[in-house]
C-alpha cells in the first residue's frame, strides 16, 4: 500500500498514456456492469418490452414496471421465500461447521505431529473394500459394517504394530486438500445413496453435511497458511503459564487470525450459496435452494426473462453488498493462500 | 497488542496463585490428560469428514463404474460388468459423445502436432542432457509428455474437418481457453490498476464483482445478452447482419458463449489475486531500474513479471482443477445443446445419472477424475515446480 503511494511520485504516466489506462480501465468497467445493468433493466420491464426488442433506458424508451416483483414476491411469496430461506440456513450453518472442523483441523496439522501408519492405512481400505464385496453379494450392511469394523480392530491390535512405516503432517495436509481435486460428479451417486438410505434426501441437513465435505478442503489450505504467519512464541508463553491447548487455540489463535477468518468465510459463504450441482442432486421439493429454482425458471412457454432477472438480482444483492464491504479481506485472504501454495 | 497484555497479566496472577496452582493439582492432571487428546481432537472430526464423504464415496463409485446399477422394486440391484462402462466410454456407442469423431488430420492439423510433438521431444531430451535428474523426475516428465502429446493428438483429430469434439474435448477447450484469457485479462487489468491511477479502489471493488455472482444466474445473464433478435446488441448483430443468427443452435457459438460467461465470471479471480502480488512487490528494483533508464514495459517484463510467476503458477492450478468441474454454464445456458456439443463431462455424467444409467455415469466421472489428475500432474510437474524452482 505504502508503497503504492511512493511510486505514485516516481513513475507518473505521461497524460496520453493515462488516458489509454482509464480507457482500458473503463471497457472493462463496462464489461462488469453492463449485464448487471441488463439485469436490473430487464426486472423493471413487462413482458411485452423485452419480446419486442431490446430498449435500453427505463423512462426514455420503455415505462417501468414492478409488476414482476409484485409476482415473486406476492404472488409466488413460499415459493421464493422458502428456498431464499433454505439458501440461508443452509450456506450459514454449513459455512460455520467448515470453517469450525476445518480450522481446527488447519491448526493440528502445524502444531502436532501425527504418524499414521502406512499399514492400518492400507488395512483400513482393505476393510472398507471387504464390507462394500460383502454387502455385495446380499449381507445385510448393518452386519457388514460391525464386521469390518471388528475385523479393522482385531487386525490393528495384531499385524497393525509391526507395520513401522508412517506418514507425516504434509501427507495429511495434502491428502486433505487434494480430496478437492475430486469431482463433484465422482462422488454424489454414493453420497446419494448414503442419504436415501438415512431417509435424508430432501433435507436441510443432507445439504449441509455434503457441503461440508466438499469445502472443508479449501478452509484447511487457507487457514493453514494464515497460521504459518502467526509467531509461536505467544502459544509458547501462553503454556509455561499453563493454559490448555484448547485454551490457547480458542483464545489466542483464534482472535490473531480474525482476517483470515473472514476471508475463508466469505468464501465457502459464496461457495454455498452459488452451490448448483450436488443441490440439484440432493433435493427435490422441500430443500431446494435459490439457484435450482432460478434455473428451474427455464419454462416451457419460453424463459421468461423478467421474473428470472428479478430472482437473479435477489440472490446476488446479498452477496455483492458483502463483496463490497469486506472487499479488502478477500484479496489478502487470496493472497496468502496463492503465494504459500 | 490486546492479546499479549492479557497474557503478562496471566503471567503475574500466575505466579501470585501459586498456592492455588498446587491445589488445583488433581484438575490439572484430568486437563493434562485431555490435552493429551488434543492433537486428536483439532485433527480427527475433518480426517472423519473427509473419509466418510469424499473417499468412501469415491471407492464405491470405482465399484459402481464397473457395473450396472439399476432400481428395482424396493431399491435397487448392482450387477458386476466388468469394464463394459469404459469400453462403451472409449470404444463403443457413447465414443463419439466422450471423445468425439476421429478423423484424419488435415494437413494444418498434422503441422501442429509434429510442431508440439517435436517441442515436446527436444524439452525431454533437453532435460535428460542437463544431468542433473532423478528416476522419479524422469518418468512424470516422460509421463506428462506422453498425456500432452495424446492430448494434443486428439485435438488435432477431433478438431479437423470431418471431425466433431466429445465431451472430453470440449472441457478441454473450456478449461484452457477459458484459463488463458482469465490470466491475460486478469494480468493486463493488474498491471493497469498498480500504475497509480487514481480511483483504484473503485475499480478493484467493481472488478471483483462477478466472481460473487452465480453461475447459474450468469448462465441466464449470458442468454439474455447473447439473443441477437432481443438482446442489447441487436443493433451490432443488425448491421453484421447476423440478427437471425442463433448462438445457442451452433455448436462453436453455443461453445463460445460458455467460454465468454466463464472468462467473465473468472478473470476477477486472477485479477484479484495478481493486484495483490503486484502491489506487495518491493519498491526499491523499480526506482533502481528507473534511474537506469528503463521503460515501463522492461520493468514489467524483467522484475515485476519474474516476481509474479509463482503466484501465476499456483492461481492456474487452482482454476484449472475448478474448471474442469464446470456444469452450470453449459447445463442452463445451453442444456448442453445443440446435441451434446457444448456439454461438459460433468454434464455428461449427470445426463447419465439421469437416464438412470448410474455405471456409466459413474464410469464419466472416473474419467474426468482420471483428466483432471493427469492435468494436473502434467502441470505440476512441467510449469509449476520449473517455476517455484527459478525464484
Amino acid at each position: 500500500m505504502k508503497g503504492l503511494f511512493r511510486r505514485k511520485s516516481t513513475i507518473s504516466p505521461s497524460p496520453a498514456a493515462m488516458v489509454l489506462m482509464y480507457l482500458a480501465l473503463g471497457i472493462w468497467t463496462l464489461v462488469v456492469l453492463f449485464p448487471l445493468y441488463w439485469l436490473v433493466v430487464t426486472s423493471i420491464k413487462l413482458p411485452i418490452q423485452v419480446i419486442e426488442g431490446p430498449f435500453y433506458l427505463p423512462y426514455v424508451d420503455f415505462q417501468p414496471s414492478l409488476h414482476a416483483w409484485h409476482y415473486i414476491f406476492f404472488d409466488l411469496r413460499n415459493d421464493t421465500l422458502r428456498p431464499y430461506f433454505n439458501t440461508i440456513v443452509v450456506s450459514l450453518t454449513s459455512s460455520t461447521l467448515t470453517l469450525l472442523l476445518g480450522t481446527a483441523a488447519a491448526y493440528g496439522l502445524l502444531r502436532f505431529h501425527y504418524r499414521p501408519r502406512v499399514g492400518a492405512i492400507l488395512m483400513f481400505i482393505g476393510c472398507v473394500v471387504l464390507v462394500i464385496v460383502a454387502v455385495n453379494f446380499g449381507m445385510p450392511w448393518q452386519l457388514a459394517v460391525i464386521a469390518g469394523i471388528a475385523l479393522l480392530i482385531v487386525l490393528l491390535q495384531t499385524i497393525g504394530r509391526r507395520f513401522k512405516r508412517s506418514l507425516g503432517n504434509n501427507d495429511i495436509a495434502f491428502w486433505i486438500i487434494s480430496t478437492r481435486m475430486l469431482p463433484p460428479v465422482a462422488v454424489v451417486v454414493p453420497i446419494y445413496v448414503l442419504f436415501q438410505k438415512l431417509g435424508l434426501l430432501d433435507t436441510l441437513t443432507a445439504l449441509i453435511i455434503t457441503y461440508l465435505a466438499v469445502n472443508l478442503p479449501i478452509v484447511v489450505w487457507l487457514m493453514r497458511d494464515y497460521f504459518m504467519n502467526i509467531p509461536i512464541e505467544l502459544e509458547e508463553c501462553a503454556t509455561v503459564d499453563g493454559a490448555s491447548r484448547y485454551r490457547i487455540f480458542w483464545s489466542i489463535v483464534l482472535p490473531l487470525s480474525v482476517p483470515g477468518l473472514v476471508a475463508t468465510f466469505l468464501f465457502v459463504l459464496v461457495f454455498t450459496w452459488n452451490e448448483y450441482l450436488l443441490a440439484l442432486f440432493l433435493s427435490s421439493a422441500k430443500a431446494q435452494t435459490l439457484p435450482l429454482i432460478v434455473a428451474a425458471q427455464n419454462a416451457t412457454r419460453g424463459p421468461q426473462w423478467w421474473y428470472m432477472s428479478v430472482l437473479i438480482l435477489i440472490m446476488i444483492i446479498p452477496v455483492i453488498a458483502m463483496a463490497i464491504v469486506l472487499e479488502r479481506y478477500i484479496a489478502r485472504g487470496l493472497l496468502v493462500g496463492a503465494i504459500k501454495g | 497488542m490486546r492479546v499479549k497484555r492479557q497474557l503478562q497479566g496471566s503471567t503475574q496472577t500466575g505466579s501470585g496463585l501459586g498456592a492455588l496452582f498446587r491445589l488445583n493439582s488433581r484438575v490439572r492432571g484430568l486437563v493434562g490428560r485431555t490435552d493429551r487428546l488434543a492433537g486428536k481432537v483439532f485433527l480427527l472430526p475433518a480426517v472423519l469428514v473427509v473419509l466418510s464423504l469424499a473417499i468412501f464415496p469415491l471407492i464405491i463409485s470405482l465399484y459402481l463404474s464397473f457395473s450396472s446399477f439399476r432400481f428395482v422394486k424396493g431399491g435397487f440391484k448392482i450387477n458386476f460388468v466388468g469394464l463394459a462402462n469404459y469400453r462403451k466410454l472409449l470404444l463403443g456407442s457413447e465414443k463419439t459423445h466422450f471423445l468425439g469423431v476421429l478423423a484424419n488430420p488435415s494437413p494444418f492439423g498434422w503441422l501442429v502436432f509434429i510442431i508440439i510433438a517435436a517441442l515436446l521431444a527436444i524439452s525431454l531430451v533437453w532435460y535428460i542432457r542437463r544431468g542433473q535428474f532423478s528416476a522419479g523426475g524422469l518418468f512424470w516428465r516422460g509421463l506428462a509428455t506422453l498425456v500432452i502429446g495424446s492430448g494434443v493428438w486428439l485435438l488435432v483429430r477431433t478438431l479437423g474437418s470431418g471431425g466433431r469434439p466429445g465431451s472430453l474435448v470440449v472441457t478441454l477447450i473450456y478449461v484452457f481457453i477459458g484459463i488463458f484469457f482469465q490470466y491475460m485479462l486478469g494480468l493486463g487489468l493488474a498491471w493497469l490498476a498498480t500504475q497509480g491511477l487514481p480511483g483504484r479502489r473503485f475499480f478493484r471493488t467493481v472488478f471483483l464483482l462477478p466472481m460473487m455472482i452465480t453461475p447459474v444466474g450468469i448462465a441466464y445473464l449470458f442468454r439474455m445478452l447473447t439473443d441477437t433478435d432481443k438482446g442489447p446488441f441487436n443493433i451490432i448483430w443488425q448491421v453484421m447482419g447476423l440478427a437471425n443468427f442463433s448462438w445457442v443452435n451452433h455448436p462453436w457459438g453455443a461453445r463460445m458463449a460458455v467460454i465468454i460467461g466463464d472468462i467473465w465470471q473468472w478473470t476477477p479471480f486472477m485479477f484479484i489475486v495478481l493486484l495483490a502480488a503486484l502491489e506487495s512487490q518491493s519498491i526499491d528494483q523499480f526506482e533502481a531500474a528507473l534511474v537506469d533508464g528503463a521503460n515501463q514495459w522492461q520493468i514489467f517484463w524483467h522484475i515485476s513479471l519474474p516476481q509474479i510467476l509463482p503466484v501465476s503458477a499456483t492461481i492456474i492450478l487452482i482454476r484449472m482443477i475448478e474448471a474442469f468441474k464446470i456444469v452450470d454454464l453449459p447445463n442452463v445456458l445451453t442444456n448442453g445443446g445443440p446435441g451434446t456439443a457444448s456439454e461438459s463431462l460433468t454434464l455428461q455424467a449427470y445426463m447419465s445419472w439421469r437416464a438412470l444409467d448410474l455405471g456409466g455415469s459413474a464410469a464419466v466421472a472416473y474419467m474426468l477424475l482420471v483428466t483432471v489428475t493427469l492435468a494436473g500432474v502434467c502441470y505440476f510437474n512441467l510449469i509449476h515446480r520449473t517455476v517455484k524452482e527459478k525464484v
